[in-house]
């Protein structure tokens, strides 16, 4: 009897998978088929979820949603703002300028700005801006401290020893421990000011201020309308030969206008109106005192 | 005759292409067995000028990387008989190498077993223009060459010049740069039916294959089995193959006559299928495990069992004596090696200074055939296994394979043909813009 066996399977690929098999053995099919194709797909899909505006909103404010959520926790919040090194009146005028709503989120605090902000007051010197742990926003300043008086065209105002704006002034009397420079351009030589102000201590009770002339040179002012004329270069020096006279000769004591040392090599000194009439007369009553 | 000639230049153009990309197959689609060969070569810088041919043949610079063997179907006698059957042997084969190399081949060096080969001799001698030979007046002297009447319905598969003569000195193998004045060339020429060549290429295009080169499957054993000396001093290789039984003789390093026989071992397997009244099947699994071709008293003690599936209890429990499968099996081998014979000796194979004789291909590996074969060949034979080339897989390194792996070689280390040098400018159409081109190439 003859067995029944199914025809045995023909071993030969088909046409078709014998092409398939050809075409998945091409390098460049291979490479477009693993990376080419998923990255297709991912990139379709993505195009086609953001294709619609409504999803688009939805995907934003979920995001938005998210980054305030996680911006609101009680770690991120500064809760009060602490200054440090300002006097009350500094201290009152920060606060001023910088109007935070306490709390706020440190994501919300732009300290770069806020630096910047607070070393714009002219009364700091310097200011460092921080958030501290435990939510506090550190502000640590140093304040600009004032040299001299400066009377300017727009009125009194204190500068700091490098000439820098500290505050206005509203009367020369409620600063009177400090010197008085007076005429424009004085406040950007303010150190060679103070120079002159430390030569003419032996004059302190007489001095009044130094007068910046015409934004080049400088006069002292003295009581009694006396002035010192100083020349452009080099001021301290002609400053302590004018003290030095006076002190040998006392000079400034006698009936002079003005000392004018502008030109070094020879210094004149103007005397009042009156001054020559009255010497004749003193010598003439001398002499005649002499020969009766 | 110039449509050939194109048709095969193209043939080496694809060649150079796949050499190129470093990757080609080579096919041989035998009556009894498809094998295919990936090979990956180096790279073209492989491929220096050496003299003649180095001593490992040429085959340090390729790499096999795939191999597939499957069984053949739908081809009968070397020759394609069913094209739908062999395509899908061919397909098996290919997709099985393919998938071993993990790369994908797309031009492939096939070998044509059967299809009737016939081998001519010519010669053609010019008078030189100037006394040095140039590449130009090898074309020439080839192109002098007499065309034999080949016949209708035949095609040119090889044409190599295998000798050249320059005045009386003869026996060059490059005569270009030499100088003399009359340039002589012998040329072998070998045939094939046009139709069966046309059926080998229209089933590989149908495998979207390309055609990288094509050759006869017994000059590319004999590349194989043949050492260098043999080569070099006149030795026949014989492949005895499933339909068709190849034979070729080299001298001098060249092919100088092929043939093949319409028998082979499935003619052996057809007989004990007959004689014993056994399926195909069970008869070859038979001749390979107790063939042979000399009895001995022992023989006819060792009983085969030859089997059945009719259910019948007698006829499935046959025996025969190995003695009698021999008795079988020696009258066919002995009609075959006598075809061998007559054709070697009509060829003049007795005319040479050395007549070793080399068996190779599936059917040289029935025991005893060597010395049934010295009794009728003459008394120099061997048997001959292929070289052993780069990277074959240890199946692939028996004698049926000698065939496949001669086409490895002969990739990598073609022979010059006919068509690898320009055509003459004589023979351009009058008015040809290539002959224009070629006035201008040659005068400046």
């Amino acid at each position: 009897m003859q067995q029944v066996t199914p025809p045995r399977r023909d071993p030969a690929p088909s046409r078709l998978s014998y092409r398939l098999n050809r075409l998945w053995l091409t390098p460049l099919f291979r490479k477009l088929l693993r990376t080419g194709l998923p990255a297709f797909v991912l990139i379709f899909t993505v195009m086609w979820y953001l294709g619609d505006t409504d999803r688009r909103d939805a995907l934003g404010l979920a995001i938005a949603d998210m980054r305030s959520s996680i911006e609101a926790r009680p770690e991120f919040m500064v809760k009060l703002m602490a200054i440090d090194g300002a006097s009350d009146d500094l201290a009152e005028d920060i606060r001023e300028v910088v109007p935070l709503d306490f709390p706020i989120s440190s994501f919300d605090l732009d300290l770069p700005a806020l630096h910047e902000t607070v070393a714009g007051l002219d009364a700091v010197a310097k200011a460092d801006v921080h958030v501290r742990p435990g939510g506090i926003l550190q502000i640590s300043v140093r304040e600009r401290m004032p040299a001299v008086v400066w009377r300017g065209r727009q009125g009194l105002e204190l500068l700091d020893e490098r000439g820098n704006r500290v505050a206005p002034l509203e009367a020369r009397a409620a600063r009177p421990d400090l010197p008085l420079i007076i005429g424009d351009g004085a406040e950007t030589q303010v150190v060679e000011a103070l120079q002159l102000f430390e030569v003419a201590r032996p004059l302190k009770h007489r001095l009044l201020a130094v007068v910046r002339m015409g934004e080049r040179r400088w006069d002292v002012v003295l009581d009694r309308d006396q002035r010192i004329l100083l020349p452009e270069r080099d001021p301290v020096a002609a400053l302590r030969r004018v003290i030095a006279l006076d002190q040998a000769e006392e000079m400034l004591d006698r009936d002079l206008v003005a000392i004018d040392m502008r030109n070094s090599a020879r210094p004149t000194l103007r005397m009042a109106p009156d001054a020559l009439e009255e010497l004749r007369r003193i010598r003439e009553l001398e002499t005649r005192d002499s020969d009766g | 005759m110039t449509d050939l000639y194109q048709s095969q230049r193209a043939m080496r153009r694809i060649r150079k292409q796949a050499m190129d990309r470093g990757v080609v197959a080579v096919l041989d689609i035998g009556t009894s067995k498809v094998a295919c060969l990936v090979l990956k070569f180096d790279g073209p810088d492989g491929f220096a000028e050496a003299e003649g041919i180095g001593s490992l043949a040429g085959q340090s610079m390729f790499r096999v990387i795939g191999a597939a063997t499957t069984r053949s179907r739908g081809v009968s006698f070397g020759e394609i008989g069913a094209m739908n059957e062999t395509e899908r042997a061919i397909r098996t084969a290919v997709q099985a190498a393919q998938k071993m190399a993990n790369v994908r081949v797309d031009h492939v060096i096939a070998c044509l077993s059967g299809a009737a080969p016939r081998s001519y001799g010519l010669d053609g001698a010019v008078e030189l223009e100037d006394s040095t030979v140039s590449e130009h007046d090898v074309a020439r002297v080839m192109a002098a060459c007499d065309m034999p009447d080949i016949g209708a319905g035949r095609e040119v598969l090889h044409a190599q010049p295998v000798n050249f003569a320059l005045d009386h000195r003869t026996g060059l193998i490059d005569p270009r740069g030499q100088i003399g004045n009359r340039l002589a060339v012998d040329m072998h020429l070998l045939t094939v039916e046009a139709t069966a060549l046309q059926n080998l290429l229209y089933c590989i295009k149908r495998c979207d294959l390309e055609l990288a080169g094509v050759a006869s499957s017994a000059y590319v054993s004999a590349l194989s089995a043949l050492v260098e000396d043999e080569q070099e001093l006149g030795a026949a290789c014989i492949d005895l193959g499933g339909g068709a039984t190849g034979m070729s003789i080299f001298i001098k390093k060249h092919m100088i006559y092929a043939d093949s026989l319409r028998m082979g071992g499935d003619h052996v397997t057809q007989d004990i299928s007959k004689g014993l009244g056994v399926s195909q099947a069970t008869a070859e699994r038979i001749k390979t495990f107790y063939g042979g071709v000399v009895a001995t008293g022992m023989d006819d003690r060792e009983m085969i069992e030859i089997g059945g599936d009719t259910g019948d209890y007698d006829h499935d429990r046959r025996q025969i004596s190995r003695a009698e499968l021999i008795g079988i099996m020696r009258p066919r081998v002995e009609e075959i090696l006598e075809d061998v014979r007559a054709r070697l000796d009509a060829a003049g194979f007795d005319h040479l200074p050395s007549q070793k004789i080399v068996l190779t291909g599936g059917g040289s590996q029935i025991p005893g055939l060597d010395g049934l074969a010295s009794r009728i060949l003459g008394q120099q034979v061997r048997l001959g296994r292929p070289l052993r080339v780069q990277g074959l897989p240890q199946a692939a390194t028996g004698a049926g394979f000698a065939s496949v792996v001669g086409m490895c070689l002969f990739a990598a280390h073609p022979q010059d043909e006919w068509w690898d040098f320009d055509i003459p400018a004589e023979r351009y159409p009058a008015r040809s813009l290539k002959r224009a081109v070629r006035w201008f190439k040659d005068n400046w």
